[in-house]
């Protein structure tokens, strides 16, 4: 039997995380998987190969690993984009941002010439009005869009709906005495047409089209996510919390398993609705279906909400402008159950902490189950843990847990975590990357697309730059070098899965899978490097060009 | 005519409460009632196996008429769906998760139009719950939980000594000064106090507290039925009712073609079911605690000052 062909890569430089070799100009690839880098006539030694100098003006990283995403990103682009910032659809185009409350109105105006029946609702999403001034987004604002569709805009935060008055109408919430503290009204006292929170939003949400069922096992939007991980580098995403039904295990399993699928999807499924004892077996058996690019069988756990919705669990002296403190999500006493079940199981569990109450609740009881059932190499993860402080980083490290920290939070909340959420001294230490790597703490970083866009060059820059959306820089001292930066949105975010044994370096016997790129990461300038412009990847030795294919 | 709403009873409190022992023994007092009881999931509430006839994924038949469902984080989808999936359903029952804000599940209830809040339950164990009120993590949520009530289940009773009791009720007054307190052994409440007076039919308290050992619930309760004046207002009267201090638990009367509701601290106003009697108020409250004066007082056309300062 002959053996499989070998290729060669050439490249500029090849940036390989392997500190035995850290840069090396030729990749030897067979079967998909690495054979070793190095100069040509050490690869040669593998036998007959054939050289290809596709990338010999380019550089070659590990592929990128983005350790806290959600498929839903790819859902997201059948509305219509409305954010501040430009961002790049799956198809490559850039949608510049909107400048102005009238530029969004005047988007949906556009939007909405293109449909036909005069019925069928209109959604957009990544709506920020605070950029635009004190003025709320009120209903008149979209009956200019339509009186007799549905519209609605879901924020850039997620947290908030704005709607036009049809979409209220419809809700059966065009009606005076309505009495919840996430529906404004008017003087009028109607509502304004803006809805916080799950509960306001969900009762509208089917009727603009934002529905469960329109966003749960969404084939097309998985396919356009992947093509978003091709432009962005990434060769391992994360679908962090998903439900996985069967049909949606079925979808995704037979989606990722085409021959031309580009990325290695590693799904969480949501600790809701069952018990410890349930989840952990459901996450056994859905580990034994995992194939090389649909990684199954860890578990995702809310402890506590967001900080910008006032909903994340903090430690005295709470929240900067007096708001009452968060809310739970899950008891202590399930926690500690998952926690100490899933170590005797060897279930990887990644627990979404954004307070640092919640991150102190999640460390005692981890410390507990540890003492109940102690296991050397968990991998136990806070993700998002933006507040955590540096004994609660020195706590995670005696436990053995790494942290998935936010730096992009930086960038697009920053300003108001400043001003309003947590005021000036916990905004400069929050995302505190240089304070968990001193610490010990096994370190990844993040986008949490769709929330903010994925791109993890563009949250290596945040975690380097630390600069806001009004250009003020938060806390310099827990800024990171570009190295760091880089190892961490590779070999970082590949520990934290279990897959730093198969990715996250370019070194023999590893996958095949890289980030080409047009531009050096560590010759650029450090506040340049989110402009690193990207070829696409290489994922199990196929290549994948961004534009083109 | 408006169709009458749903009336919703949410059930708060903190894990080891007794919320599963009072579901549990609202299905087995349903009585024909069709209940559909939500629970966060089965795992955390089961359900008593010989009340369950079939099971369907996330839907428990229950002997008797009632459904139970599970809805995780999905509360808001399960009651939009539920009117039509589940026509016959007459009262519905919400058992929320330990760390919820049953006042927030509440509010968001009330933005379905096919519903009405009938009453928040907040279930505490009085062995407990001061502990946990004091507690880094957990106290706010405790408290957060009671100032909601308008009925606390002070559940429990007989694993603490009399001064504790009384040191903890008096605790919980001040935790939700306007919501009625019930003590508890076993979640054995009446179940009529949350799955409501029917009409027409005098209140049936001791047909439903079969369980052997509990309270005889004559001796606990007291009902009252009054003939209401034609020229009285709803909204008053329902003001008057659940003022503090009247001790009125439940109260159901049917008025100028509405039907008044009130539940410890709450009343409602909806439409009045078809073929209710008019002019009759039903009270229930705790037989020391019950004031008759007050209620008598309720039905006086004219205002009393000091009903009005109330």
């Amino acid at each position: 039997m002959t053996p499989s062909p070998i290729t060669i890569f050439r490249a500029r430089r090849i940036l390989t995380m392997n500190p035995a070799r850290p840069e090396a100009t030729h990749v030897a690839v067979r079967d998909g998987r690495i054979l070793g880098t190095g100069p040509l006539e050490e690869l040669a030694g593998w036998g007959t190969y054939t050289l290809d100098d596709s990338f010999a003006d380019k550089v070659l990283m590990p592929g990128f690993v983005e350790g806290h995403s959600h498929a839903a990103e790819g859902t997201f682009w059948r509305y219509t984009y409305l954010g501040r910032f430009d961002r790049m659809d799956p198809e490559g185009k850039v949608w510049p941002g909107a400048q102005s409350i009238e530029d969004v109105v005047a988007r949906l105006q556009e939007a909405e010439r293109k449909l036909g029946s005069p019925t069928e609702s209109l959604a957009g999403w990544g709506l920020d009005p605070i950029y635009y001034g004190d003025r709320r987004v009120v209903r008149a604002d979209f009956d200019r869009v339509s009186t007799t569709r549905a519209v609605g805009v879901m924020h850039a935060s997620g947290h908030i709906f704005n709607v036009n008055t049809r979409a209220l109408e419809m809700a059966g919430l065009l009606r005076p005495g309505v009495n919840h503290p996430g529906i404004p009204l008017g003087d009028d006292g109607l509502p304004t047409g803006e809805l916080k929170g799950p509960d306001a939003m969900t009762i509208v949400g089917a009727h603009i089209g934002f529905d469960r069922e329109a966003l749960a096992n969404d084939e097309d939007g998985l396919r356009r996510f992947a093509k978003l991980c091709v432009r962005q580098g990434v060769t391992t995403a994360t679908d962090l919390a998903n439900l996985l039904p069967d049909d949606a295990v079925s979808m995704m399993a037979r989606v990722t398993g085409e021959a031309g699928f580009p990325v290695r999807i590693v799904s969480f499924r949501r600790f809701q609705a069952l018990t410890p004892e349930q989840v952990v077996d459901l996450a056994v058996k859905l580990k034994a279906k995992s194939t090389d690019r649909l990684r199954l069988g860890a578990v995702k756990l809310f402890v506590d909400g967001s900080i910008q919705g006032f909903s994340a669990r903090l430690r005295w002296p709470g929240y900067y402008n007096g708001a009452p403190n968060g809310l739970w999500y899950t008891p202590p006493e399930a926690i500690s159950g998952l926690y100490k079940l899933a170590l005797e199981k060897g279930v990887l569990v990644h627990s979404h902490t954004n307070g640092d109450q919640a991150t102190e609740m999640a460390l005692d009881c981890l410390e507990g189950a540890l003492l109940d059932q102690p296991a050397r190499d968990h991998r136990f993860t806070l993700q998002h843990c933006q507040l955590a402080d540096a004994a609660q980083f020195r706590r995670m490290a005696r436990l053995g847990m790494c942290a998935n920290l936010f730096p992009n939070h930086h960038f697009y909340w920053g300003d108001q975590h400043y001003e309003t959420t947590v005021g000036p001294e916990r905004a400069m230490r929050m995302n505190a990357c240089a304070t968990a790597l001193a610490s010990g703490v096994p370190l990844a970083i993040h986008s949490d697309a769709p929330v903010t866009p994925l791109g993890p060059l563009f949250t290596a820059w945040g975690a380097v730059n630390r600069r806001t959306a009004s250009g003020r820089v938060l806390g310099t001292s827990e800024a990171i070098s570009v190295a760091d930066a880089l190892r961490t949105i590779t070999l970082g975010a590949a520990w934290t899965l279990k897959l730093d044994g198969e990715v996250g370096s370019i070194e023999c016997g590893k996958r095949a899978d890289f980030a080409v790129l047009e531009d050096d990461p560590l010759e650029i300038a450090p506040e340049k490097l989110k402009d690193v412009r990207i070829w696409g990847t290489v994922q199990g030795g196929r290549l994948f060009p961004a534009n083109g294919a | 005519m408006r169709r009458a709403r749903l009336p919703v009873t949410v059930i708060g409190g903190y894990l080891g409460a007794g919320k599963t022992t009072l579901v549990n023994r609202l299905l087995r007092a349903a009585d024909g009632r069709k209940l559909a009881v939500l629970v966060n999931d089965f795992g955390t509430t089961p359900v008593d196996r010989d009340l369950i006839v079939s099971s369907n994924g996330d839907t428990l038949e229950i002997s008797g008429g009632c459904i139970c469902c599970s809805y995780g984080s999905d509360l808001m989808d399960v009651l939009m769906a539920l009117p039509e999936r589940q026509p016959d359903v007459e009262r519905v029952v919400i058992e929320t998760s330990g760390v919820a804000l049953p006042g927030m599940v509440a509010s968001a209830v009330s933005l379905l139009l096919p519903y009405r809040i009938d009453g928040i339950v907040v279930m505490v164990d009085v062995e407990t719950v001061r502990t946990m009120a004091g507690d880094a993590y957990l106290g706010d949520t405790i408290t957060r939980q009671l100032s909601a009530a308008d009925l606390v289940v002070a559940n429990r009773c007989d694993l603490v000594d009399e001064t504790s009791l009384q040191e903890t009720l008096a605790w919980l007054a001040l935790q939700s000064p306007a919501a009625r307190i019930l003590p508890s052994t076993r979640a054995d409440i009446a179940p009529d106090l949350l799955l409501g007076l029917r009409d027409g039919a005098p209140p049936r308290l001791s047909a439903t507290l079969t369980t052997p050992g509990a309270p005889d619930a004559a001796a606990l309760y007291e009902s009252l039925e009054l003939d209401v004046p034609e020229n009285i207002d709803a909204d008053e009267l329902g003001r008057r009712l659940s003022a503090p201090g009247t001790g009125v638990l439940r109260a159901k009367g049917v008025l100028n073609g509405a039907a008044l509701h009130v539940v410890g601290q709450r009343f409602e106003i909806d439409a009045a079911p078809a073929g209710a009697k008019p002019g009759k108020l039903v009270v229930i409250g705790l037989r020391a605690r019950l004031d008759r004066h007050a209620v008598a007082e309720a039905l006086q056309p004219r205002l009393s000052t000091s009903l009005r300062n109330g």
